[in-house]
């Protein structure tokens, strides 16, 4: 059997597979560049960007947790002027579709910075970031309710032609509420999920492990949850869902294709699995020859329910 | 990175004679287990093969080790290179937690899955070198002595190593240290072996001696680092202090290892993984 055709389409997007990285676990790509061949990911999702730069939470900003981690970073980042300047350069001429995941204090900074991204060539896709639990304005206020989401998306939507991609908390009563929201205001397709809001306290000191109190949870513990919502969402919405959480494994990554994922992002498997990507695409692929599947799409939303 | 702010502008411009450390592109490798014994009642000495990172390491760099593949626990374990010979890297690791208690009994034989070398190491000069060593951190600075001393930036003599912990068992490397031909001197809080007390009051001694300009290179707990940066500082010497932290990747991407960088107008914020693990002592610590 010939190699198994992986591409999946993301809007007008068109990725040559779909393993993808999860935003603010993979740096800006050449953090790896000694360790795999990025250019063989079918996209690269940078750290979140926001319209000026951000010192971060102070620290302690992770703990380990059972099969998992909590982090608060609190979007440590360069600011759009600077990413633009420094990092873009580098990041269009990689091989792989390019993702900037963007996170805004307000919806006019959220449509400035899609405005903005817009014009710059290299740059394939936008991920609206309605979803980070660890910063005090934008993120989860715009996620957690649906009516912002339809509108801080519909905005967005009216002043770029990239693909446009909106990434869900799981930390609401009905995921598929927000889904339908960003799809029916012009979303190409969404990820799915972010992190679980959660705490760590330790027993001496009798304090939150975390300076922020609380942080987002990631990593295997999640995947289950993760799965379930990507299931939920694929069944609700007709544009592509990107599963993600928890996926360290190529056979996780098949459980998110057929409970109805298009694509996958690998996240916190990076940090303990530097070449946890690759290992996850030569699995999908041996996977999919194995099983005589031609075509990744024959997999996705497979389900048998009876 | 901005070094203005640093108290050392000696170590900000480099002169002739003053290495960079290296910081080439990290490796990941499957490390075969050669040797791991105990040497003290909680300290590990743990060797591995891995020719690609030992023949890259430097001096306070160090490697992130999966202590097995499970998820539980999730993340790799950042461990300071101790030493390396040939195409063999090895690490010094106290039992404390989870983690090294499952490193504790890897067997000789089995593979780990290593990345490094990471970080910035320490930034080797010639002249006369006073190496402070609290507990395990005793680990990275003797590789620094070695290097110093194999590397030609400095004669044994020249080399002295401080090195203090709580009980005589807290005392690592007596024997290889006195291979090397360096000076040592050792102090312990509960006057088990040397000197009784901290390790600083030696520290205030050597300085008060020094005829000329001494570099100070030291590593072990942040309150005792902070210690040995004052003293630096008011003696006018040049001094570098080895980090640790936790961290989740150690390649500079979560972001999770940062530390308060010093003196700076806001809040800004350094990777210890990236910008350290060792810092001059002015880029993290208030004068």
């Amino acid at each position: 059997m010939n190699h198994p055709d992986l591409t999946v389409t993301l809007g007008r997007l068109k990725l040559a597979n779909p393993v993808m990285t999860a935003s603010g676990t993979f740096g800006y790509g050449e953090e790896y560049a000694g360790i795999i061949d990025i250019n063989r990911l079918g996209a690269l999702v940078v750290k979140g960007i926001s319209l000026r730069p951000r010192p971060g939470n102070p620290p302690p900003r992770i703990v380990e947790t059972a099969a998992g981690m909590l982090n608060a970073i609190g979007l440590q980042n360069v600011g759009l002027t600077a990413f633009i300047r420094d990092k873009l350069p580098y990041l269009r001429h990689l091989v792989p579709a390019l993702v900037v995941n963007i996170l805004g204090e307000t919806e006019d900074e959220y449509v400035e910075m899609a405005a903005a991204l817009s014009d710059q060539e290299g740059v394939d896709a936008i991920e609206l970031n309605i979803s980070c639990p660890n910063v005090a304005a934008g993120g989860l206020i715009f996620g957690a309710d649906a009516e912002a989401t339809s509108r801080l998306t519909a905005r967005v939507r009216a002043v770029t032609k990239k693909t446009l991609l909106v990434k869900l908390t799981p930390n609401v009563t009905d995921i598929t509420v927000m889904a339908k929201a960003a799809a029916d205001a012009g979303a190409d397709g969404l990820t799915v999920i972010n992190t679980l809001l959660g705490l760590a306290i330790d027993l001496t000191t009798r304090r939150p492990r975390l300076a922020n109190i609380t942080g987002g949870l990631s990593g295997p513990a999640i995947k289950p949850v993760a799965l379930r919502m990507v299931w939920q969402v694929a069944r609700a919405v007709d544009v592509p869902v990107i599963g993600v959480g928890g996926i360290s494994t190529w056979q996780d990554a098949v459980e998110f294709f057929i409970a109805g994922a298009t694509a996958i992002q690998i996240g916190t498997a990076n940090f303990f699995n530097p070449t946890a990507t690759m290992d996850v695409l030569e699995g999908i692929t041996a996977y999919l020859t194995d099983c005589e599947v031609t075509k990744l799409t024959d997999l996705i939303g497979t389900l048998r329910l009876s | 990175m901005d070094k203005k702010q640093s108290q050392f502008q000696t170590d900000s411009n480099p002169k002739p004679g003053i290495t960079e450390p290296s910081s080439g592109s990290p490796r990941h490798i499957e490390a075969k287990v050669l040797a791991n014994r105990r040497i003290t009642n909680d300290v590990y000495h743990l060797s591995l093969m891995g020719e690609e990172i030992a023949a890259a390491a430097g001096p306070g760099q160090f490697v992130m080790v999966r202590v097995s593949q499970a998820v539980d626990p999730l993340l790799p374990r950042p461990f300071s290179i101790h030493r390396v010979m040939g195409a063999r890297f090895d690490i010094l690791f106290r039992v404390v937690g989870q983690g090294t208690r499952i490193l504790a009994k890897t067997a000789v034989g089995e593979t780990l899955a290593v990345t490094g070398p990471l970080g910035r190491g320490f930034l080797l000069a010639p002249g006369r070198a006073l190496l402070v060593a609290g507990g395990l951190g005793l680990a990275p600075l003797f590789f620094l002595a070695q290097d110093l001393i194999n590397r030609g930036f400095c004669r044994p003599d020249e080399v002295t190593v401080l090195a203090g912990g709580r009980g005589r068992a807290d005392i690592l490397c007596r024997e290889e240290l006195a291979e090397l031909g360096v000076r040592v001197q050792i102090t312990t809080e509960d006057g088990s072996l040397g000197r009784p007390g901290l390790v600083t009051s030696l520290v205030q001694e050597q300085l008060d001696a020094a005829s000329e300009p001494i570099r100070l290179y030291s590593c072990g707990p942040k309150a005792m680092l902070q210690a040995v940066a004052g003293l630096a500082v008011a003696a006018g010497c040049p001094c570098q202090v080895s980090l640790e932290t936790g961290m989740a990747c150690g390649l500079g991407v979560c972001l999770g290892c940062v530390v308060r960088k010093a003196d700076a107008p806001g809040p800004a914020y350094l990777r210890v993984c990236r910008e350290g693990p060792v810092f001059d002592a002015g880029e993290v610590f208030s004068s």
